[in-house]
């Protein structure tokens, strides 16, 4: 529209269009046609992880034309490798420059609650629409009576396994305590098929494994408040006492080295039997099918299954990982940062996204249980559908706060099994990370 | 009309001619002030000192207060005086990094100096495609850090191997050797890691300083019946000690701050058991986002170094006096 030749009629429908768009969000831009009125060349930078399923990536970097054209202005997605995210977030505080929005894991929220922008208007309109949220969101993205970033996701795991490994070593199902799991997978070490798990400094496999590790034995970081370490107990000690011998009659004891890939390379190389992850092994496999092959040159997704962690004295539990979306304090476009969320969040964006993870991940609310992609994907995934319905974060059993996000930061229950495994009695290992969680809880 | 001659008397007397002629006015308050040697001193440091200010003595006085306030990611903090240190100094992740910072630059020093020299050496001498060793003995140095460390990741890596592949096919192992995946294995693939990446360094400033050695020295030792041995300790090692110490020094400087490599190849795992100071400094201070501890256990660098170049210019200043 040319400027000078600007009439009046002219200027007042854009002008209720722009007031339009103000009111009602993405609501009102769909219904005007037309982008709202940034100013030109307005960017807004959003960072994600690297996504474990590539093709969600190609699909979110295909719909970024799309939210430009629909928000009227540049939006630009950058992926990053998840352990350079927290590094990248305290830059970009410090710095009070960088992306306006965040991917958030877990629940990182309460750690950069200061710098991040009040989403409730978003959160509670999106929990609304589609039934209500899982119940970990709360914890993880609720904080002080504010909603900080959107909930998106949560991503399960299950143990990946070998199915025609297992069932040569006598079991036909996936053994359900851990008892049972140390008499096969000793069996299957000693034939050369180990079972896989990384004890190093990761965001995923590590702690999701080593969190109700302990909880399955009884033990916990902290009491009901949250300011008492309990750790340095019964439960905790038998934990780490189970975990010295799995390590060394069932485990890759390589996996001390281990980030969140070598698992999946491993399974897919054939050198171990089972592993926690989420779905990408099984995925990945089917995907690039041609190429995954069992010792039989079969494609070795055929072989693969899922099972959840087994249950110990105290019972069966998981960690899973929710992610959010945070909008920086220091962003100059909150409000476009908004629409994106809002954009982003629509069922039919957010379902092509859902699509291409097949499984991987499931939607923040229980409204994309009834998805129809659940319908078509295999069976060894099902069991993802409904998998955050029950999911303990770190902290337990305080409410998970900044602390305990601190504490998982540093590794410390990760450490706790990996200073076991590598010759240090389970009564000192519990010690060590007992005066460490008190620095953090109680200091 | 008579037209003027060139040259001639006619146009000359047209000629403006411009002559100089002392000045009448006070030189300008500028030219002044230049012509002071203290002040043209001060402005042409000006740029180095702002410089320096702004990209050195900034972010060390930031660190320093950083490391005596609570300051955690995008809260500001207040002075807590020197409770940061004395909880660096109560951790015990924090005393194992000290130990492995102090442990990894020792022998990789070590070792980057013994091979460096010894390759300097070598190099020294003629022989047929002198040039491209020189030039490709270079590549470690010049190929980026946390490329060549990735390299190496793989080689080391837990389960793919290429050495371990290697050394079982070759009969020497029967089960694969924990590179990395152990503390002790992980801390001297760090050092073999360091050494081959710094050995170049080492070597190329030595030859250098051979180079610079008079032939006639060496002859005149080997007429008087010195070996081999004797040449080099009683006339190379004499002459190339200033060298080897700038050298040295240099290299404990970037060792011990070491932070690409262990972040790569290890990320101080497993267990903690591979930090140094830096890479323990950015887990604490960056990646959990205590920004005021992680400031304190970086400082704890500051003494060491400190120390390290006080030695080298009190020798240096010692050579220059002899």
């Amino acid at each position: 529209m040319d400027a000078k030749k600007l009439n009046r009629r002219q200027f007042i429908t854009a002008t209720c269009t722009t007031a339009a768009v103000a009111m009602t969000g993405i609501e009102g831009i769909v219904a005007a046609r037309r982008a709202p009125a940034y100013a030109q060349g307005t960017k807004l930078h959003w960072v994600r992880w690297v996504d474990f399923i590539p093709e969600s990536d190609v699909e979110l970097k295909r719909q970024m034309p799309e939210a430009s054209k629909a928000l009227g202005a540049e939006v630009v997605l950058e992926t990053i490798n998840a352990n350079d995210l927290q590094p990248r977030i305290t830059a970009a505080i410090q710095s009070g420059s960088g992306a306006d929005i965040f991917i958030m894991l877990y629940n990182w929220a309460q750690l950069y609650g200061s710098q991040l922008v009040d989403v409730s208007d978003l959160a509670t309109s999106l929990a609304r629409s589609e039934g209500g949220f899982y119940d970990v969101w709360p914890s993880s993205a609720h904080v002080g009576g504010l909603w900080l970033a959107v909930p998106h996701s949560i991503i399960g795991n299950a143990v990946a396994y070998r199915r025609s490994w297992l069932r040569e070593a006598g079991a036909h199902e996936y053994p359900k305590t851990w008892d049972e799991a140390r008499k096969l997978f000793a069996q299957l070490k000693q034939k050369g098929k180990p079972y896989g798990q990384t004890l190093g400094h990761t965001f995923g496999d590590a702690p999701t494994f080593c969190y109700p590790m302990l909880w399955c034995f009884g033990g916990a970081e902290t009491d009901k408040t949250g300011k008492k370490v309990v750790l340095n107990g019964k439960g905790a000690i038998e934990s780490v006492k189970f975990m010295q011998a799995f390590w060394k009659e069932c485990c890759d004891e390589g996996g001390l080295a281990w980030d969140d890939t070598n698992n999946n390379r491993a399974f897919h190389a054939g050198e171990i039997s089972a592993t926690l992850n989420g779905a990408s092994i099984y995925i990945v496999a089917k995907r690039q099918q041609e190429k995954i092959k069992d010792e039989k040159g079969e494609p070795m997704w055929q072989d693969i299954d899922h099972q959840n962690l087994p249950a110990g004295p105290a019972g069966a539990f998981t960690m899973y990982l929710p992610m959010s979306h945070a909008i920086m304090k220091y962003s100059k476009n909150p409000k476009l940062a908004k629409d994106f969320l809002r954009w982003l969040q629509k069922k039919e964006n957010y379902g092509k996204w859902f699509e291409t993870q097949g499984g991987y991940s499931v939607g923040a609310t229980k409204a994309w249980e009834q998805n129809p992609m659940w319908s078509k994907v295999d069976k060894p995934l099902q069991i993802f559908r409904t998998a955050a319905r029950s999911t303990r974060i770190f902290g337990y059993s305080g409410p998970a706060t900044a602390k305990a996000t601190e504490a998982f930061s540093k590794y410390i229950v990760t450490d706790m099994y990996a200073k076991a495994v590598q010759g240090m009695s389970a009564e000192d290992a519990v010690k060590w990370a007992e005066a460490e969680l008190k620095k953090i809880y109680e200091g | 009309m008579n037209k003027p001659i060139a040259g001639g008397a006619g146009s000359a007397a047209g000629l403006e001619v411009v002559l100089p002629h002392p000045r009448t006015t006070q030189p300008q308050r500028l030219t002044r002030l230049l012509e002071n040697e203290r002040a043209l001193a001060a402005l042409l440091l000006a740029p180095a000192v702002v410089i320096l200010g702004t990209f050195i003595a900034y972010p060390f006085i930031m660190g320093v207060w950083l490391s005596l306030s609570s300051t955690s990611v995008g809260n500001a903090g207040e002075f807590v005086g020197v409770k940061n240190f004395a909880k660096a100094w109560n951790d015990s992740i924090f005393r194992t990094a000290f130990g492995n910072t102090f442990f990894y630059t020792f022998w990789a020093t070590l070792f980057k100096l013994t091979l460096g020299m010894w390759l300097a050496l070598l190099l020294n001498r003629h022989f047929r495609g002198k040039r491209i060793v020189r030039a490709s003995m270079l590549l470690p140095f010049i190929v980026p850090t946390v490329l060549s460390t990735f390299a190496w990741r793989w080689m080391f890596d837990p389960t793919f191997s290429v050495l371990n592949w290697l050394l079982f096919r070759a009969d020497l192992i029967t089960t694969k050797l924990p590179f990395l995946s152990d503390g002790t294995y992980g801390m001297w693939c760090a050092i073999v890691v360091n050494t081959w990446r710094g050995m170049p360094f080492f070597a190329i400033t030595l030859l250098a300083g051979l180079q610079t050695i008079n032939p006639d020295l060496h002859e005149a030792s080997s007429l008087d019946g010195a070996n081999g041995w004797k040449r080099f300790w009683y006339v190379t090692w004499p002459l190339l000690k200033p060298v080897t110490i700038v050298v040295v020094v240099f290299s404990v400087i970037q060792t011990f701050s070491d932070f690409q490599l262990i972040y790569v190849l290890t990320g101080g795992g497993p267990a903690n058991s591979t930090h140094l100071l830096a890479t323990y400094a950015y887990q604490v201070g960056v990646a959990t986002g205590l920004l005021g501890e992680g400031a304190a256990i970086s400082l704890f660098m500051l003494p060491v170094l400190f120390v390290v170049v006080w030695l080298q210019l009190r020798y240096l200043r010692r050579m220059e006096g002899a």
